[in-house]
């Protein structure tokens, strides 16, 4: 048997599967029974498998393996119920359902209103993350804390906060109704866009970790798109903004594990698959009468993925950056905002522009202006990178300043 | 040749792995599997599953597998042929099981 006969990633996409129909027969309130549940369902097969080769069809395996562990676990728990706990508070909902639905659609659902409850308002977004790493991603713990740079401790207790908040807000396995689920989507829409970020801008060095983070938010935000109550324009667009993102995953990092930052990348390592992908979902997001700030984002990334520098592309990223500002201010937007405009405009007025803002605890203003300086006033641009190095927190961070300075200190010198 | 068994041992078999851990595990497994198999030297093996098991004790007393007493737990076997304990010894150091700490590879031979 040869490692590439195993599909890849199966565990972790059929464990998030077989977690969240669990939940459903046990109630999110019982939902590490349903992890306990799942996560012996692959060792089992991790002893079968290992020595008498894949079965013919492995999820079938894996869905038949976790129904009987469900129904045994409930017999027995029955038992213990009816002779054992009389008196104390039985933990599992009388209404119980001895076969767990494994079709495709309950499948889907399942794991769409888990989407739902792990986004619930009620609980801060670092547990959010952490327990849709958890839940719907099938990461362990140790990789949890790799993909968000802290420790194992931290990780668990975050998770057991999370899933208390579960249980006291009694969150329900539900799609909630078109009433309210605009803003219950914004909230999901919201997570899994910082979901796709750490892997985008995480600081951790391991890159198969990276690329997974982005590679399962837009396995979720893919998911949203394929149920017809989910499956709306600023979906779409956040869908593409992803897309768009992650074709340059490669470009941007030097085989060192430095960043490449966007305007020394090698655009031929553009994945032009991804991009064709973006375009699809930023046109099935091209209806009705909203704009959201996904569609704007995603629309500066398409002209992102043009190579060349035409005065008509920045024009249209100014243009967009303006209507951004407008619906949803950011500094970091306002930066790229000016950035976009010194490329129509030129420097000088774009720098009259930077220092209006006075962002002086910002790493990436003093880079911005530092960048607007270069050419026009070295030493000013020195001083300014000089600040930003200051206010750097990450390595990589600091290793792109300072591959700056020394660029401007051979400028200054000859 | 002769046939020796190798039997793993893991220091602490209730340890929680992530589903993608598990799946690399089982890769590992039988690409090392494999590799012997291709020499034409594995005679066969078993995983040895926690679900249903007992432990029979001395006064007729059965009890629900060997856990909470003993500090490790034997997660499978192999059966391997070589011509001496030491190639069999060369042939388990290979074995995924043995990237755990406290985890080992027990040689034996099957007279």
């Amino acid at each position: 048997m040869h490692q590439s006969e195993l599909l890849p990633h199966l565990f972790r996409t059929e464990y998030s599967r077989i977690t969240a129909v669990l939940c459903k027969t046990f109630g999110l309130e019982n939902i590490e029974i349903a992890e306990d549940i799942a996560s012996e369902t692959f060792l089992a097969a991790l002893e079968a498998w290992t020595y008498k080769g894949l079965p013919e069809n492995p999820i079938a395996w894996l869905h038949a393996v976790a129904k009987n562990k469900t129904r045994n676990f409930l017999i027995r728990n029955q038992t213990f119920k009816s002779k054992v706990l009389p008196n104390l508070r039985a933990t599992i909902p009388a209404h119980i359902n001895y076969e767990p639905d494994l079709s495709d659609s309950n499948i889907n659902d399942s794991v769409l209103q888990m989407i739902f409850a792990i986004c619930h308002p009620s609980i801060p977004a670092g547990s959010q993350i952490g327990l849709a790493l958890r839940v719907l991603c099938g990461f362990g713990i140790d990789e949890i804390a790799s993909a968000l740079i802290t420790n194992k401790e931290t990780v668990n207790k975050r998770l057991y906060r999370a899933k208390e908040l579960l249980r006291r807000e009694q969150v329900k396995l539900e799609i909630p109704d078109k009433v309210v689920i605009g803003k219950r989507l914004e909230n999901v829409l919201l997570t899994l866009y910082l979901l796709f970020n750490e892997g985008y801008y995480s600081e951790t060095h391991d890159s198969i970790i990276r690329e997974d983070l982005c590679a399962e938010a837009m396995r979720l935000v893919y998911l949203l798109t394929s149920n017809p109550i989910t499956d709306l324009p600023q979906v779409n667009a956040l869908l593409a903004l992803m897309c768009f993102h992650a074709s340059r995953l490669e470009a941007r990092k030097s085989k060192g594990g430095e960043l490449i930052l966007y305007g020394e990348q090698d655009s031929s390592l553009w994945n032009q698959e991804l991009i064709g992908r973006g375009a699809y979902y930023l046109n099935k997001a091209s209806v009705g009468t909203d704009i959201s700030k996904y569609h704007l984002e995603a629309s500066i990334a398409w002209w992102h993925t043009i190579p060349s520098d035409t005065g008509n592309k920045w024009q249209n990223i100014l243009n967009l950056y303006h209507l951004l500002i407008q619906i949803n201010y950011s500094p970091i937007a306002d930066l790229n905002r000016i950035y976009a405009y010194s490329k129509v405009q030129g420097n000088r007025p774009a720098i009259i522009e930077a220092e209006k803002l006075k962002l002086t605890n910002n790493q990436y203003y003093y880079v911005l202006l530092g960048e607007l300086y270069t050419g026009y006033n070295n030493e000013n641009a020195s001083a300014n990178y000089l600040k930003a190095l200051n206010l750097a927190k990450t390595i990589a961070d600091k290793n792109c300043i300072r591959e700056k300075i020394s660029k401007l200190d051979g400028l200054i010198k000859f | 040749m002769k046939e020796y068994i190798l039997i793993f041992r893991h220091e602490d078999g209730h340890k929680v792995a992530s589903p993608e851990q598990i799946q690399i595990w089982m890769k590992q497994t039988m690409d090392w599997i494999g590799g012997i198999a291709a020499q034409n030297k594995f005679v066969g093996g078993k995983g040895l599953p926690f679900d249903e098991c007992r432990v029979v004790h001395h006064n007729n007393l059965i009890t629900n597998g060997p856990f909470g007493e003993i500090k490790e737990t034997i997660g499978g076997y192999v059966i391997i042929k070589a011509e001496t304990i030491d190639e069999a010894a060369e042939m388990a150091k290979g074995c995924p099981v043995l990237q755990g700490a406290g985890n080992t590879v027990e040689v034996r031979k099957i007279s």
